[in-house]
């Protein structure tokens, strides 16, 4: 009894934590493919692809996607090798001062990026000025610029990744190469590099993603080379398209794909190993058979699928023209905006109508006061009403009762009930 | 056999801050020798062949390989190859790439490598593993391989920092034999570096005992123990009995001495002792447990220790006495199964009697820790 009820509620938490996570991703996503001009799911109007097309000929996002994949392989390149140095420097290290010196090396973590940002441009400019050398130089260049930025702290994280891993390397391994007749290089690229292959792919997968979503430094440093995020953010300032969703959800789908690669690569890996382990030593010599891509392989399975429904849905939409839809959808909003400004007028109508009847009542009263809401200064000079005489002004009114057109036929027309009387 | 190259440590000291690692080491190894240093762990043996491997520069003093100096020269020339104790085989490598890195480095041919990792693999008893990983392999294989892989380099010297001790007695037992028969086979020297006295007695030309840095005793297995130079020795190497006394007379190899709690009893100088103890000097003797033997009762003399029976024991092939001893310690008796009859003694005194030859003396000093 209590349990179920603990385990309903452990798969209700589940769900909500769920649409949590993933609820603004999937809203997103849909409304990518909506062809409404603001981007919502709601009222769904036609399947459309157009948002792709126009985020790829959007020269300023083409441009920024470029410009963050030269500055994230810049930074990855950059981070990782400092990243490395500081992780063997750790392990190196005297001990008294390991605690020190790792305080220092991750102190850029815990630093506002924007702080990295402004001293980045400084320093850089002041070198720049040191060194004589003009606004257009490389130092002053905005890609140079946002990678140095970017790799001080993105730096320390891949320390961080490289640690780990370090922290189980057996010194005895490159003692071992070196008594063995290698050189320190040697033992460095054939020993100690090989060991760390997964985590430098780690810490450079990591260093990517960091570089390319990272705004609160680059916003400093970019110069004439704004990344994607920066245009995002300058796109959102006039308003925002449902062609951001379109590239919010290419991202998406990107993610999904390698983290789906990833998993059966590794999944592959134990099986292989599993089957090694289990091979006998002619099975061996004989290159055993390993199990295919495929066997007890979960997400390879779920990467085939997702394959599969992205070239349908390209397919698709190379085929597919929603243009039809489209113009319904225009004719449809054609009419309910007609239909609006109907309304509008017909409220307007019934308005003045009130307050010409209010005015007739208080007009025996009091006819000799002017106007009152001309009360101004300029003594009614710049009054439209002015200018054209009485006589225009009960034509324009005349104009209007036709427009009263209406599924009611006028049944709640003020004016109405006073005729018919 | 090939002569071989040999090994002499110089007045080697080595020194870590204020500890000393390694006090004034001597020691000549002769090319093709098998080579054990003893000792327990932290007496400064791995040290020691840290520096022979060229990992370590001694603070004084000279490591001479073939008699070259190797003072400046990296482990990476010397020719020297170490097997260590976690085995450090690559592991991320195939079992014939660790086998043959040493070549790799000079830059051999992947064709060539391939086929001295077959040779090599046939020497170890491994046919047809090459292909295999190092995680793949058994204890044993592993170590196989490692030794394979140090060969591979065809060193002058090779170095062994307790490969055994990882694993498990039976295969320790056996791989102990597979050991002797291949340095026997590639007749080079080799240095082995333990704390299980019955790897080194059983494997070794030479010993080297050592305690705490200090190298107290070099001599080839029986003599080490048999005829053991300082206390640390005869009680590190083998099971001993210790009565501790001083010398009341010395006559010729021959003194007695007057125990704390057994009476007068003779005992042999130990051979490197022979001229330097006087009368007065403090002294202990060491008897093994197996030159007791179990005397009539009332015999008494000085070569004669009577003492209660604490407890017995049956071991299978002995059977075990323990009485009552010097300090707190008890004095353990093995007599031989033959077959006999044993009586139970517990409780009771018994008069143990032993030959001279078999009661060594030595200076009082340092014991070994149990």
């Amino acid at each position: 009894m209590n349990n179920s009820f603990l385990r309903v509620s452990i798969w209700v938490y589940l769900v909500i934590f769920f649409l949590y996570l993933l609820g603004p991703l999937v809203i997103m996503s849909v409304t990518a493919f909506n062809s409404s001009a603001f981007p919502r799911m709601t009222p769904w109007e036609c399947l459309t692809f157009q948002w792709f097309g126009e985020l790829f000929q959007d020269q300023r996002i083409l441009n920024g996607i470029k410009n963050s994949l030269i500055i994230g392989a810049g930074t990855v390149v950059l981070s990782v090798a400092m990243g490395l140095a500081g992780a063997l420097m750790l392990t190196q290290i005297w001990p008294k001062l390991r605690a020190t010196y790792y305080t220092i090396i991750i102190a850029p973590i815990l630093i506002p990026g924007v702080v990295l940002g402004i001293s980045t441009l400084v320093f850089w400019d002041r070198i720049n000025r040191m060194l004589g050398l003009g606004a257009d130089s490389f130092l002053s260049n905005g890609i140079f610029l946002t990678v140095i930025g970017q790799s001080t702290f993105i730096a320390s994280y891949c320390m961080l990744v490289l640690v780990a891993r370090l922290q189980r390397y057996d010194v005895a391994l490159t003692e071992a190469a070196l008594d063995l007749g290698a050189t320190h290089a040697q033992a460095f690229r054939k020993i100690l590099l090989p060991f760390m292959r997964p985590a430098i792919a780690s810490a450079a997968v990591l260093a990517f993603l960091a570089s390319f979503e990272n705004y609160n430094t680059t916003t400093f440093t970019f110069g004439e080379y704004p990344t994607l995020t920066i245009e995002l953010a300058q796109k959102v300032r006039y308003g925002i398209t449902p062609a951001i969703s379109a590239l919010a959800f290419i991202i998406v789908a990107l993610t999904v794909f390698f983290a789906l690669l990833n998993e059966a690569k590794l999944k592959r890996q134990e099986l292989v190993a599993a089957a090694r382990k289990s091979a006998t030593v002619e099975e061996l010599a004989g290159k055993v058979k390993l199990p295919s891509l495929f066997a007890g392989n979960m997400a390879a399975v779920l990467l085939v699928v997702f394959a599969v429904a992205t070239i349908t849905v390209v397919g698709t939409a190379t085929a597919y023209n929603p243009g039809q839809c489209i113009a319904n959808v225009k004719e449809q909003k054609r009419l309910e905006a007609e239909q609006r400004i109907q309304e509008l007028r017909k409220q307007r109508e019934e308005q003045r109508k009130k307050r010409e009847a209010e005015e007739a009542e208080q007009g025996g009263a009091q006819q000799s006061t002017p106007k009152p809401s001309n009360n101004s200064g300029f003594g009614n000079v710049f009054a439209p009403n002015t200018l054209g005489g009485d006589a225009e002004e009960e034509s324009s009114d005349t104009e209007t009762p036709p427009s009263n057109n209406g599924g009611f036929g006028g049944v709640f027309d003020p004016n109405s009930l006073q005729t018919d009387q | 056999m090939s002569a071989g190259v040999g090994v002499d440590l110089e007045n080697l000291w080595i020194r870590f801050g204020d500890f000393v690692a390694v006090r004034d080491a001597n020691v000549n190894i002769n090319g093709g020798d098998f080579f054990s240093f003893l000792g327990p762990s932290g007496c400064g043996k791995t040290t020691i062949l840290r520096a022979v491997s060229g990992f370590l520069e001694p603070s004084e003093g000279k490591v001479l390989i073939g008699g070259k100096d190797m003072r400046g020269i990296g482990p990476n020339k010397r020719p020297t190859a170490l097997i260590f104790q976690n085995l450090a085989l690559f592991p991320l490598m195939k079992v014939w790439e660790n086998i043959t890195f040493s070549l790799e480095i000079s830059g051999a041919s992947a064709k060539e490598r391939r086929k001295r990792a077959d040779e090599l693999l046939d020497m170890i008893a491994l046919p047809d593993q090459g292909d295999k990983l190092p995680s793949e392999l058994s204890g044993g294989q592993r170590q196989r391989v490692a030794i394979a892989r140090a060969l591979c380099a065809e060193p002058d010297v090779l170095l062994l920092d307790e490969p055994l001790s990882a694993l498990d007695l039976k295969l320790r037992q056996h791989m102990r034999t597979e050991l002797r028969e291949i340095q026997k086979r590639v007749g080079i020297t080799f240095i082995y570096i333990t704390h299980d006295q019955g790897e080194a007695l059983t494997m070794s030309d030479n010993i080297a005992v050592m305690r705490a840095g200090v190298i107290d005793q070099i001599a080839d297995g029986k003599t080490i123990y048999n005829d053991p130079n300082t206390a640390f020795a005869a009680s590190f190497v083998g099971e001993n009995n210790v009565f501790r006394g001083k010398i009341k007379q010395i006559m010729g190899n021959e003194a007695l001495i007057s125990t704390n709690r057994s009476g007068e009893l003779v005992a042999r100088i130990s051979t490197a002792n022979q001229g330097k103890l006087a009368v007065g000097d403090d002294a202990m003797m060491f008897i093994r447990p197996e030159a007791f033997a179990i005397a009539s009762d009332g015999a008494s003399g000085d070569h004669f220790v009577t003492a209660r029976v604490n407890h017995e024991e049956f071991e299978g092939n002995v059977f075990n006495i323990f009485t009552e001893g010097d300090g707190g310690k008890e004095i353990k008796v093995s007599l031989p199964n033959l077959g006999q009859s044993f009586d139970d003694h517990t409780g009771q005194n018994i008069t143990l009697e032993y030959e001279t030859r078999n009661a060594v003396l030595v200076p009082a000093g340092e014991l070994a820790a149990e």
